[in-house]
C-alpha cells in the first residue's frame, strides 16, 4: 500500500508544477501589470512611482522563467497573497467561499445518487422496455438542458407561481428552504450522466458468465440482479461518484451565480468582474488541488476494494 | 430500441438540417432586426407581429432567437474542430512515438484536467478578457484532452497490427504512417466524440454567455439573452424560456446525432457506454 501511494504521489508532482505553469502563464498573459497587482495590499491600489520602484527593486523586469519560480516558491509556502479587492488574505477567502459550495455540492450529489441509481438498474435490467426508453430519454434530455436555465424553469414554477421556496439567496447559514432549489437543479442534471453511466455498467455486470451461472442454477431475478450483478456495479460506482462530484463543482459555477449562493462559483464569477487577479490564480490552484486529491482518493478506495489492481500494484 | 434510436437519429439530422437551414436564411426568416432597439415596444408579450414577444429593449426576441442559430452553431464547430485538430496530433504524437514525448504530453492533458472544466474556461476569460475570440478559445483548452486521451489510446491499440508493420518495413516514413493508415482507422471514435462534444461546446459558451462573460451584446446569442432577462424573470419569465429551448432542442439534437453514428458504427456498442 505504502509504495503504491508513494508511486501515486511522486505521479503527482509533474502534474501539480503543470497546473502551476498553465496558471501563472495565463496571468503572465493578462493584461494586466502584475508588479501593480502583487504590491496591491490591503491598503489598495499602489500609485505608478511606487510601481515603478517596485518593479526595479523586485526584478520585475527579469525573464518570465525568474518570475515563475519565485511565485511558485510562495504558492509552495502556501502563500496566494492578496485580494485585490478587499485586501482579503486569498487563501482565506476561497476557503471560506468552498465551504457553502460543498454543502451544496454533497446535498446535490445525494440527491442525482438517489435518482440515478434505481433508475439506471431498472433501465438496464428491462433493457429494451418502455420503461428503459423513457429513462434514456429523460436523462438525454437532462444532459441538454442548460443548468441555468433548469434553474430558472424550478424557480417559476416553485418560487414565482406556487410561491413556496425562495428565488434565491443563502438564508440563516444554508438553511434547507434556500438548499432545495440550487441542489434540486444540480442534482438533476448530475443525475442525467450518471444514470446513463450506471445502466451501462449494469448491462456489462449482467452479461458476465457468473450471472449466467447464477441463472442456471435457477436463482430468482432479483437475486441475480442484486446479490450478484450490483455488487459488481459497486466499483464503477466509485468513479461514478467521483466525476459527479466533479460535474457538479462544474455545474455549481453558473447555478450559484443564479441563486446568489456564496460559494467558489459566484467567487470566481465576482472576482473576474473586478479583475482580481491574485483571487482567480488562487480559486484555480485550490479547485485543481481538490480534484487532484479526488482522483488520489478514488485510486485508494479501488486500490482497497479491487483485488486485481492490489495485486498488480504488489508486483 | 433499435427502432427507437433509428427514428432519434433522422430526428436529429432533419433538426440539424433546419437549424442550418435557418442560419443560412435567418435575414429572411426573421421578421426584424435582432439589433434594432424600439423603447416604445419594450417587453411586449408575444402576438401575431412579435411571436415571442420583445425585451427590454423592445427587440425582436423571435428574431434574436434566429439570430442566435449561426453564433451558437459557430462556436459550438469550430471549437469542436479546433480541439479535435490540436487533440488529434498531440495524443496521436504521444500514442506513436511514446517515451519521454508522452509522458509530457499525457502529463500536460492531466494537469488541464485537473481544473473543473468551466473554471479553467472562466480562468482564461478572467485573464485574457471577455469577447467571442477568447471565449472559443477557453473552450478550445477545456475541449482538446479528451481527444488526445481517445486518439493516444486508440493509437496504441493499433500498435504492432500487420499493416503498420508492413507499411514500416516497406520504408513509409511516420508521417505517411499516421496519415494513410493510422488515421483512417481512428476517424470514427473521433467523429463520434466530435458529434457529442458540439453539444458541450454550445451549452459552455451558452455558460458562459449567460454569466456575461461570453459574446457581449448586442450580438444575438442565447445565453446572454438569458442574461439579459435576469431582471425580468418576475414580470416576464417568457423573456427566459425561449433562447433556453433553443439551446436545449440545439444540443439535444447533437447528442442524438452522436448517440445514433456510434450505433451505426458499431451496433454492439451501448447507448451512453463511455458517456
Amino acid at each position: 500500500m505504502l509504495s503504491f501511494l508513494a508511486r501515486r504521489l511522486l505521479l503527482l508532482l509533474p502534474v501539480l508544477l503543470l497546473v502551476s505553469l498553465i496558471a501563472f502563464s495565463l496571468f503572465y498573459l493578462s493584461p494586466g501589470d502584475p508588479a501593480e497587482i502583487l504590491l496591491t495590499g490591503p491598503q489598495g491600489p499602489p500609485d505608478p512611482a511606487a510601481v515603478e520602484e517596485f518593479r526595479e527593486r523586485e526584478g520585475f523586469n527579469d525573464p518570465a522563467a525568474v518570475l515563475y519560480l519565485r511565485w511558485l516558491s510562495k504558492v509552495a509556502q502556501g502563500d496566494l497573497g492578496y485580494s485585490y479587492v478587499s485586501g482579503e488574505k486569498v487563501f482565506n477567502a476561497v476557503c471560506n467561499s468552498f465551504r457553502p459550495t460543498l454543502h451544496l455540492s454533497l446535498v446535490s450529489l445525494l440527491i442525482s445518487l438517489l435518482i440515478s441509481f434505481p433508475l439506471g438498474i431498472l433501465s438496464a435490467v428491462k433493457q429494451g422496455s418502455a420503461i428503459d426508453g423513457l429513462a434514456m430519454t429523460v436523462s438525454l434530455l437532462g444532459v441538454s438542458v442548460p443548468n441555468f436555465w433548469l434553474a430558472y424553469m424550478l424557480i417559476i414554477l416553485f418560487s414565482l407561481k406556487l410561491d413556496i421556496l425562495p428565488v434565491a439567496g443563502y438564508g440563516d447559514g444554508g438553511d434547507i428552504e434556500h438548499l432545495i432549489l440550487p441542489a434540486v437543479t444540480l442534482g438533476i442534471s448530475a443525475a442525467a450522466v450518471t444514470c446513463r453511466m450506471i445502466r451501462s455498467s449494469m448491462l456489462e455486470a449482467l452479461e458476465q458468465d457468473y450471472i449466467t451461472a447464477a441463472r442456471a442454477r435457477g436463482l430468482s431475478e432479483r437475486s441475480v440482479v442484486l446479490r450478484h450483478a450490483l455488487r459488481n456495479v459497486l466499483l464503477p460506482v466509485i468513479t461514478v461518484v467521483s466525476l459527479n462530484f466533479t460535474y457538479l463543482l462544474n455545474g455549481s459555477a453558473v447555478v450559484e451565480t443564479v441563486f446568489a449562493w456564496p460559494g467558489i462559483g459566484s467567487l470566481m464569477t465576482r472576482c473576474i468582474f473586478s479583475r482580481d487577479y491574485p483571487m482567480i490564480l488562487g480559486c484555480m490552484l485550490f479547485l485543481a488541488l481538490i480534484t487532484l486529491s479526488l482522483n488520489l482518493l478514488t485510486d485508494i478506495c479501488y486500490y482497497y476494494l479491487n483485488p486485481r489492481i492490489r495485486h498488480e500494484a504488489g508486483k | 430500441m433499435k427502432q427507437g434510436n433509428d427514428l432519434g437519429f433522422w430526428l436529429s439530422i432533419c433538426a440539424i438540417a433546419a437549424l442550418l437551414l435557418l442560419a443560412i436564411a435567418a435575414s429572411w426568416v426573421a421578421p426584424h432586426d435582432p439589433e434594432k432597439a424600439q423603447p416604445e415596444l419594450r417587453l411586449k408579450d408575444p402576438c401575431l407581429e412579435y411571436p415571442m414577444g420583445t425585451d427590454h429593449l423592445g427587440r425582436c426576441i423571435f428574431s434574436r432567437v434566429i439570430f442566435g442559430i449561426r453564433i451558437s452553431l459557430f462556436v459550438g464547430l469550430a471549437v469542436v474542430l479546433s480541439s479535435a485538430l490540436i487533440g488529434t496530433i498531440l495524443g496521436g504524437a504521444a500514442g506513436y512515438f511514446g517515451g519521454v514525448m508522452d509522458e509530457t504530453i499525457m502529463r500536460l492533458v492531466d494537469a488541464f484536467l485537473s481544473f473543473p472544466s468551466i473554471f479553467l474556461a472562466l480562468a482564461v476569460i478572467g485573464f485574457l478578457g471577455s469577447g467571442l475570440s477568447n471565449l472559443m478559445l477557453s473552450l478550445i483548452l477545456v475541449e482538446w484532452t479528451g481527444y488526445a486521451r481517445l486518439v493516444r489510446s486508440e493509437v496504441l491499440s493499433l500498435q504492432g497490427k500487420e499493416f503498420l508493420e508492413a507499411a514500416k518495413s516497406l520504408g513509409a516514413s511516420d508521417l505517411y504512417i499516421m496519415i494513410r493508415h493510422i488515421l483512417p482507422n481512428i476517424l470514427p471514435s473521433i467523429l463520434v466524440m466530435s458529434t457529442l462534444s458540439v453539444g458541450y461546446a454550445i451549452l459552455g459558451a451558452a455558460s458562459l454567455s449567460f454569466l456575461g462573460l461570453g459574446v457581449q451584446p448586442p450580438t444575438p446569442e442565447w445565453g446572454s439573452m438569458m442574461n439579459d432577462a435576469r431582471p425580468f424573470i418576475r414580470s416576464h419569465p417568457m423573456m427566459m424560456v425561449f433562447p433556453g429551448a433553443a439551446i436545449t432542442i440545439t444540443v439535444l439534437a447533437f447528442h442524438m446525432l452522436g448517440d445514433g453514428i456510434r450505433v451505426k458504427l458499431n451496433p454492439r456498442s451501448e447507448v451512453g457506454k463511455d458517456a
